[in-house]
């Protein structure tokens, strides 16, 4: 279920912000839905994001059902040298992934 | 000639003439859904990273290249690189199945390949996997014009599809004719009535957060009607599929498509 | 001796009285303040130094785009936190910026349940606030869709 995609810049500025563009295949079912039968649909979210660049934090996301299926996020992160960006997310179901992209410094 | 003998004579020669004459088409201009979406859902389909729908692509690209079933196959065994062999592929279906003889719409034919030459167990309508598969092979026709056949072994189903789209169905007692030949462009509520072609297909609906295929949203369309939802599969859900296709020719194929 | 005329005019003045003014409130909105004021503790929060951009009318309240952002000159930005109060969560979401953030900017797409005022509210290392609203018309496809699949 934890089929994603995560974007950096080929190349990035040296200390300058870049934007990093992250899409995650997820239901992110709120658990107000009914199925067929009318028994509620078992809620199924992914409750927080974190991002990190050689170790330090990026950005912490703390979602709840008001954001949409499939979500798209885009921000910013600083590097000022080559690292790996890391983001990491779990869900109510239990399931854990993580994306990773390699940041490149033009000189 | 006799009276006697001229009229049946008369009337069989204009039923040889009109068989396999080219249907009329209602339409002047013909629009895809794409133009009766916000900007925000177009910028959406157009931005391949942001396309919800390009998810399932990729993951049909992976499953392509899976073996599965008794057969030790897979789609790739076959078909080699999907982005030579199914180019085109999608922009002429759905299309007659000569070994069957019948019209046989996209997942069909997937789901005939899959248990025919891969002999593997079927994939449900609107499973994640038939999904990912049927939009990796429709986006090697993306921007391909849409032409399908309605010849031949093809023609009673078009014309079924034909009737049944201007039949009155379901408690509105409306066909499709009534809204999207007729009304198109025009509000109902807050939406502008589109004119209800089959290109953007399979495609990813914000109202159901997920991607789904052109038989989902006819079902949807004859629950918009309370009309009793054809099966998956139906010979009527075909029939409109391959009239939709033929009333909507020359539009480009939009794979994954975004529609509100 | 009170005669019944003026018993049942008395009487009926605890009623009157216990019944305050009707209010121009919208029963299914949620009053966002206690949720502010829990972030805030209850400091004052002014209008201004943060920026929301979303469609004023989304055809489908189930994706929404929504980008939020403060320009550097405001400031470094501890975190921002979004509300729509029509929603049955009405705190959407919270985004926190840490070392590695360089700007204090988000974009992504949201849920309405309904036609509603969004709110952010943004928090600043130094302790101070900032806040945007932004109203959306949500509406729905006219034709129902009730297939699950």
């Amino acid at each position: 279920m934890s089929n994603y995609r995560l974007s950096v810049p080929e190349r990035v500025a040296r200390a300058t912000p870049f934007l990093v563009r992250l899409i995650i295949q997820h239901p992110m079912e709120t658990g107000f839905r009914l199925d067929a039968a009318g028994a509620a649909i078992t809620k199924n979210l992914i409750s927080e994001i974190v991002c990190r660049l050689d170790g330090a934090e990026v950005l912490r996301m703390e979602l709840s059902s008001g954001i949409t299926a499939n979500p798209l996020f885009e921000f910013y992160a600083v590097a000022d040298k080559n690292c790996e960006l890391v983001v990491e997310w779990q869900d109510d179901s239990g399931v854990h992934a993580s994306a990773r992209a390699n940041v490149q410094v033009a000189d | 000639m006799s009276v006697r003998r001229k009229w049946p004579a008369v009337i069989a020669a204009l039923m040889a003439m009109t068989a396999n004459a080219e249907p009329i088409r209602i339409l002047d201009e013909i629009k895809s859904g794409r133009e009766f979406q916000s900007r925000e859902a177009q910028a959406q389909q157009a931005d391949d990273f942001a396309n919800p729908g390009m998810l399932w692509v990729e993951r049909g690209a992976a499953l392509w290249k899976t073996v599965d079933g008794e057969a030790g196959k897979s789609c790739a065994s076959c078909h080699s690189a999907a982005t030579t062999s199914m180019r085109g592929v999608a922009a002429r279906y759905p299309a007659f199945d000569a070994d069957g003889k019948r019209v046989l719409d996209l997942e069909a034919r997937i789901l005939q390949c899959r248990s025919r030459h891969q002999r593997a167990p079927a994939w449900r309508h609107e499973s994640e996997e038939l999904l990912a598969i049927t939009a990796y092979v429709a986006q090697q026709s993306h921007g391909l014009p849409l032409k399908v056949a309605i010849d031949g072994g093809a023609r009673t189903t078009f014309e079924a599809g034909q009737r049944l789209y201007t039949s009155r169905i379901g408690q509105l007692n409306l066909a499709c004719s009534h809204c999207h030949d007729r009304q198109w462009g025009k509000k109902l509520l807050a939406d502008t009535v589109s004119q209800g072609q089959s290109n953007g297909y399979p495609t990813y609906r914000l109202e159901w957060q997920t991607l789904g295929s052109l038989q989902r949203r006819i079902r949807a369309c004859f629950y918009g009607v309370r009309a009793e939802l054809p099966a998956f599969g139906a010979d009527d859900i075909i029939a409109l599929e391959l009239y939709l296709a033929w009333r909507g020719e020359g539009l480009a194929i939009e794979a994954p498509a975004v529609r509100k | 001796m009170t005669d019944r005329r003026t018993f049942l005019a008395f009487a009926a003045l605890p009623a009157l009285s216990a019944q305050p003014a009707p209010a121009q409130s919208n029963r299914f909105e949620a009053d966002i303040g206690p949720l502010i004021e829990k972030l805030t503790g209850g400091k004052p929060v002014a209008t201004g130094r943060v920026q929301m951009t979303v469609p004023a009318f989304a055809e489908n309240g189930q994706s929404v785009p929504v980008t939020i952002s403060v320009a550097a000159s405001e400031g470094a930005v501890k975190s921002l936190h979004l509300f729509a109060p029509r929603n049955p969560r009405p705190n959407i979401a919270n985004f926190h910026f840490g070392p590695r953030s360089g700007k204090a900017a988000i974009t992504t797409r949201i849920r309405l349940a309904g036609t509603q005022t969004l709110r952010v509210i943004a928090l600043f290392t130094d302790g101070s606030f900032g806040s945007a609203t932004a109203p959306v018309e949500v509406t729905a496809s006219a034709c129902l869709d009730m297939t699950a699949s």
